[in-house]
């Protein structure tokens, strides 16, 4: 057996572990499992971003309230940083990683650069295999699209598997509006729906929350004991509650992770079987995917297919892979093709391949902002390195601040399968909203005079040199005070003695 | 003008104007494993499934038979094993959500994963390997693949309506990461070893 992973919060770490399933001496930690025992105490759970309208997200002020809740920020972090480790373990475990990645990528910005017509071939092939397929310009068009088939057949439940593309279109709000009832069929999703809280995470939508949250959401949803917090427990009384609404749903929903344009194939990768019961179970299933997905063939599939889970939870694939080419008989399919913004970010030069993301959450996993602050302190669908690069399409007034949610240390860039320039983006972004004029005025300020100094190396060294020299010698009051972001949460390094330019000049100048 | 048509023709004037050729993909498969049959044995079980040895009897059915001994509701869909319910007079899927056990063969299987395919002429009714509790499947020692890239030059992905890879049991860690097995789905699932049989008296 190979040595445990390193742990961020060994205090975390249970000894004893009730919980663990083991096969051949194994601990188990196939789909989001974790890897080793974990244990936290209760406490209430922070909430997220406050929205005000269009005016700019505060993610630092929600960041602050998760930190300033030790047990939820902990968990979180170790959790995350676990599923990056069994990521790196999958990594090593095939030898050709790098060329899959490399493959992943020239393959997306082939198929990004041909959309159009490969997306004319997956609609012919679809259509001849019997299912009808819609276009939808915006989040809009496609609520009042997949309303439209359900009222055309009398539908009045609806059960789905999770979709970004339907939290991206507020679906289940617009959904509830028109008296359709919708049912998360995914555990984390539907614990997020019953707690009227939006997905955290793009793969494990209530990462953020421990399991004492979860006893307290389903105490007073689907009556569980609030004394009870077992997993196994909460879990099961899931799958109870649930299944009846399964039965006898009029219309099932999924999302996709990718589209054959070959085959008219639509793929869908789950844990947890539920997105097979929302297809396979009522007669009618309406799949919302965004165009981005397409890829050419399914020889293309196996690159992506390896790559996804194993960039996503470090399991070597998902427990469920989904190849739906066609309604089963008796059934009925439609895809509901939607745009929402993404045909004018391939327009984008810097931001276009974005466009190539699988979704797969490795970016979040990584991101060390990210593991600290929680996925709902961002405001928006999309969190982590991938939603700061993302969101600002949809609003850049809104998630004008999310780009400065980096260290830019790149992380992100490094463990992304399908080679997005994620950190680069990010910081070509923040450039783009000083110009656009959508970044507040003490960090424009502060950017400008950074401009100003990196452009003139002597004023630069000067001013370093002051500035170490100053902090060794400020009160604390200067330095961690609400206007150096620096210095919340954490202690802001020792100066050095000597500038490295110094240093450099003193020790090495002079052999040159 | 359609959302179609405003949708593509929007893509055709933004998209990219960058030669990027379409890749070549390798199958990848220069280093295979000694075994097919154990590097898929060890992968299943890393996901949560069961592989059932031959027991020392040399009945290679019996694993299965103690398996479903105490179930009230069986579905077999293979010649090998009688179950009590038929899914030939399954009217709709909900019928099938008191089965206990559902048996069914699959049409290969991929070493690298230790998926098995479940595609709809295996299954009949596709909801049948979601609804039941358990899922036993069989497969043929001679039906596995290397890895996912000569999977996909399977024709099942061709001519089937519903293909599905089963690498275990349904599972959630969606709680804290504690493991789950029986998330909404199957609460486990048992690859038996086993030839197809010659003449498939049910097909």
């Amino acid at each position: 057996m190979s040595t445990p992973p390193a742990m961020l919060h060994p205090e975390l770490r249970a000894e004893v572990d009730p919980d663990a399933i083991i096969r051949d001496g194994r601990r188990l930690d196939h789909a989001e499992g974790t890897s080793r025992p974990l244990r936290v105490r209760s406490e209430p759970q922070p909430r997220g971003a406050k929205a005000r309208g269009n005016r700019p997200i505060d993610q630092q002020e929600a960041a602050a309230r998760f930190i300033a809740a030790p047990e939820h920020e902990k968990m979180h972090d170790e959790r995350l940083w676990d599923l990056r480790q069994k990521r790196d373990r999958e990594m090593h475990g095939i030898p050709e990683w790098e060329k899959l990645r490399s493959l992943a990528s020239a393959i997306k910005e082939h198929t990004l650069a041909h959309l159009d017509e490969y997306l004319d071939q997956f609609e012919d092939k679809a259509k001849s295999n019997g299912i009808h397929v819609h276009w939808a310009c915006d989040a809009a068009e496609h609520n009042r699209i997949v309303h439209g088939i359900l009222r055309d057949h009398g539908a009045k439940s609806l059960i789905k598997s999770k979709s970004m593309l339907t939290e991206e279109c507020g679906f289940r709000h617009y959904m509830a509006s028109m008296g359709i009832e919708v049912v998360e069929t995914d555990l984390g999703e539907r614990i997020q729906q019953l707690d009227n809280e939006d997905p955290s995470h793009v793969v494990v939508p209530a990462v953020h929350k421990l399991r004492t949250d979860v006893a307290q959401v389903f105490s007073h949803t689907i009556g569980t004991d609030p004394g009870n917090s077992d997993v196994h427990y909460l879990a099961e009384a899931q799958r109870q509650a649930t299944r009846p609404l399964i039965l006898k749903a009029d219309a099932g929903m999924t999302g996709a992770n990718f589209v054959v344009a070959e085959t008219g194939t639509f793929v869908v990768c789950t844990n947890e079987g539920n997105a097979d019961l929302s297809a396979n179970v009522p007669k009618l299933h309406i799949a919302s995917i965004g165009i981005e997905k397409i890829i050419p063939r399914l020889e293309h599939l196996a690159v992506f297919v390896r790559l996804l889970s194993r960039s996503a939870l470090g399991s070597p694939v998902t427990q469920y892979t989904s190849h739906f080419r066609g309604p089963r008989a008796g059934g009925e399919m439609h895809v509901v093709l939607v745009d929402n913004g993404r045909s004018e970010r391939l327009g984008l030069e810097e931001f276009w391949t974005s466009l190539k993301c699988i979704r797969c959450g490795a970016c979040m996993n990584t991101c060390p902002v990210y593991r600290r602050s929680g996925g709902l302190s961002y405001g928006a669908t999309y969190s982590g390195p991938i939603g700061l690069i993302i969101d600002p399409t949809f609003n850049a007034r809104k998630y004008s601040n999310l780009p400065f949610a980096s260290s830019l240390n790149g992380s992100c860039s490094n463990v992304c399968p399908v080679k997005i320039n994620i950190h680069e983006q990010i910081y070509a972004w923040r450039r783009v909203l000083v110009e656009k004029h959508e970044v507040p005025f003490a960090k424009k300020t502060a950017m400008k005079a950074a401009g100003v100094l990196l452009s003139q190396p002597a004023a630069y060294r000067a001013a370093i040199a002051a500035a170490d020299r100053a902090l060794a010698h400020l009160p604390r009051f200067v330095i961690y005070n609400g206007l150096n972001a620096w210095g919340k949460h954490r202690e802001v390094p020792h100066s050095p003695k000597q500038t490295f330019h110094n240093w450099y000049h003193a020790n090495r100048g002079a052999k040159r | 003008m359609s959302s179609r048509d405003g949708i593509l023709a929007s893509i055709r004037a933004n998209r990219p104007q960058v030669e990027r050729p379409l890749p070549h993909v390798p199958l990848f498969d220069d280093d295979p494993p000694v075994s097919l049959l154990s590097a898929f044995k060890d992968n299943l079980h890393r996901m949560g499934g069961v592989f059932l040895d031959l027991p020392a009897s040399g009945d290679i059915l019996a694993p299965v038979r103690a398996k479903i001994a105490d179930a009230k509701i069986v579905c077999s869909i293979v010649p090998e094993i009688a179950g009590n319910r038929d899914i030939a007079g399954v009217g709709a899927p909900p019928d099938l959500s008191d089965v206990d056990f559902a048996i069914v063969r699959a049409s290969f299987a991929v070493a690298e994963t230790g998926s098995v395919l479940l595609g709809d002429t295996d299954l009949r009714v596709n909801a049948v390997a979601y609804l039941a509790q358990h899922l036993i499947v069989l497969l043929d020692p001679a039906d596995i693949v290397v890895n996912l890239h000569h999977a996909y030059q399977r024709a099942e992905f061709r001519s089937g309506r519903y293909a599905c890879f089963h690498t275990g049991p349904s599972a959630t860690a969606d709680i804290e990461g504690v493991l789950i097995h029986g998330a909404q789905g199957v609460r486990s699932l048992s690859v038996l070893p086993i030839a197809r049989a010659a003449v498939n008296p049910t097909l």
